[in-house]
């Protein structure tokens, strides 16, 4: 882990695809990079996401994926699948509330590797609207799995979301390498301005939720 | 002399293995078993758990288990001001967010005894009736998608995004509206609201004609639909059903006509009316209360009187008096109330939501057993629930 991505600095990174010299760059052997970035490439243009929407949320990625106004197919991520033994990619579009929390960990669980998880929506981030005094909502999804991409909004619109898949698959590009599999980037926000993380807004939330209290 | 029985009666395959199995004798015979549906399906829109009792692939029973998306909203309510109330409801029932604003409005406003006049009232039923169409296009959608056709799906969704547009123009939001506020509207109506209002009427229009020929003559789609999960219609009424699931039932109840609020008293429209109670009339009822919004969105939409679009100062502080007020309107999946309880300081002591999923969805516990476990998909689609409004 270590490396703190922010997206100025992936976009800068992001070797193009078969740009070979960017990948001599990296250590190891000329040929494994150079596959390492055929197989990521692959990987980020044939995400498979899962159909999973609790609420609000799910109604925009619908749109989004499914829609004929917003083609997700453009982006090779249109084979949405209802089971997660088929899918690699989690959108968690909606809130999680407490008796829903280990079904979705059932289902990350379930998935195989490699995969990855876009938490859209101010619930999937934060608890949303019900950050404060709800006694049944998870705040965020990453209490229970490993987020990559967070899409904010309320819902978010679809662009938005095309925002968050390109966002993640940047990251799957300058991603694990097969000599390090499971290695992988800090969580990203997108439509985040560069050199904030999500710990400062965590650190904000939790601050403004002490100030609201007392 | 052994004398031998001789059955004449030719019974179908289902009817002789189901006589031979409550002998004990088949070696077909078939025994109970349970099957999860849900939490994580594409078919229950949402997360709903059935638990079904099966038979082979006849349902028994079905036992609905909810909580999935149980975000503790009435709770939460009461920890917030009466101008607050507005957004919580937009995530109940997402799909119909800006009648949803209006029921909580209504309440307020008859609990504080705020005033508002006619432009606010003539802007908030047309915003609900198109709200209704682009509701039920999303359903007409998901439904056709649940029964196995990908091109519903594709032209509802192009068709709700006209709509969207214009609720984009005016609120600036896609879904969760929070567009009527207690004493009038967040905002005044965008200057193009008429002309594109006016343009979607007429795209609409020739298009209500294209689903008939595309899915509603559909021959495959009237089989699995005429004659599938009939809800009669004492039983629509003992179960609490409202909207489209209970008028498809047979009984001419909308409260749009009843009690009219709004400017419904104003214009002209019918109610559309089932007389089966299966899963076809629902989708009928449905496809015609489309073409009555547009027909009443077509009155309302070149006379809209001049006036404020907020009667109050914004921002000011609502403080009814002590009491209880109940306040229901009919959105696009039913009735829809707001029970307040109010002790006269600035926050409720008590919200309560009487949500029209909850009680269509107990319909399926009464029509479903009996069917086969694939007519449940198209009974469970055509009662168009919404989950979080379930659960609340």
């Amino acid at each position: 882990m270590g490396v703190t991505p922010q997206l100025s600095k992936i976009s800068q990174q992001s070797p193009s695809v078969f740009d070979l010299h960017s990948a001599h760059k990296k250590e190891g052997p000329a040929l494994l990079t150079s596959i390492d970035a055929l197989v990521n490439w692959a990987r980020s243009n044939s995400l498979w996401p899962l159909t999973f929407g609790t609420s609000c949320c799910a109604i925009e990625v619908m749109m989004a994926a499914g829609a004929a106004h917003h083609d997700l197919a453009r982006f090779g991520a249109e084979v949405a699948r209802p089971s997660p033994r088929q899918a690699d990619l989690l959108v968690v579009a909606g809130t999680i509330v407490k008796k829903m929390a280990p079904r979705l960990r059932t289902l990350y669980d379930q998935m195989a590797e490699p995969k990855y998880v876009i938490a859209t929506g101010a619930c999937a981030i934060s608890g949303g609207p019900f950050i404060y005094d709800s006694y049944s909502t998870v705040r965020g999804a990453h209490e229970i799995i490993p987020v990559d991409v967070y899409v904010p909004g309320c819902p978010p619109r679809p662009e938005a979301f095309f925002y968050g898949l390109l966002t993640l698959q940047k990251m799957i590009r300058d991603g694990e390498s097969l000599r390090r599999p499971g290695v992988r980037k800090a969580p990203v926000m997108a439509a985040l301005p560069p050199g904030i993380t999500m710990e400062d807004l965590r650190a904000e939330l939790i601050k403004g939720a002490k100030g609201a209290t007392t | 002399m052994v004398t031998v029985e001789i059955k004449t009666k030719i019974s179908s395959l289902d009817e002789r293995i189901n006589a031979m199995a409550l002998q004990g004798e088949s070696p077909l015979g078939t025994q109970e078993y349970f099957v999860n549906m849900g939490p994580q399906h594409p078919s229950t829109h949402g997360v709903l758990r059935l638990v079904l009792k099966l038979d082979g692939e006849t349902v028994r029973e079905i036992i609905p288990v909810l909580g999935y998306i149980h975000r503790g909203m009435e709770k939460k309510a009461e920890t917030l001001g009466y101008r607050q109330q507005v957004h919580l409801t937009d995530r109940l029932d997402y799909l119909c967010s800006v009648m949803n604003n209006w029921v909580v409005s209504a309440v307020v406003e008859k609990a504080a005894k705020i005033e508002i006049n006619d432009r606010i009232q003539t802007i908030r039923t047309i915003f609900a009736e198109l709200q209704r169409v682009q509701s039920h296009l999303l359903w007409w959608g998901v439904f056709g998608m649940d029964l196995g056709a990908f091109t519903p799906f594709l032209y509802g969704f192009r068709d709700r995004e006209k709509i969207t547009k214009i609720f984009e123009e005016t609120i600036g939001a896609r879904l969760t509206m929070n567009y009527i506020q207690p004493g009038g509207l967040m905002y005044d109506i965008h200057p193009d609201f008429v002309k594109d209002v006016k343009a979607m009427i007429s795209y609409m229009k020739p298009m209500f004609k294209e689903y008939d020929e595309l899915v509603s003559g559909n021959i495959i789609i009237q089989e699995r639909l005429k004659n599938v999960g009939i809800l009669d219609a004492q039983s629509a009424v003992a179960l609490g059903a409202s909207g489209p699931v209970l008028r498809a039932s047979g009984v001419a109840h909308d409260l749009r006509k009843i009690k009219p609020y709004g400017v419904y008293e104003k214009v002209d429209f019918s109610i559309p009316i089932g007389t089966v109670g299966d899963c076809w009339d629902r989708y009928s009822v449905r496809m015609l209360e489309m073409r009555e919004s547009l027909k009443i969105i077509e009155q309302l939409i070149d006379s809209i009187p001049e006036g404020k679009h907020l009667t109050m100062k914004p921002g000011a502080k609502i403080r009814p008096p002590a009491g209880i007020y109940y306040e229901q309107m009919e959105t696009a999946r039913g009735i829809f109330g707001v029970f307040l309880h109010s002790d006269g300081s600035e926050k409720p002591s008590r919200v309560h939501y009487r949500t029209p999923n909850f009680h269509n969805l107990w319909c399926l516990t009464k029509i479903a057993p009996g069917g086969r476990i694939g007519d449940l998909v198209s009974i469970i689609s055509s009662l168009d629930v919404v989950v979080p409004d379930i659960d609340r």
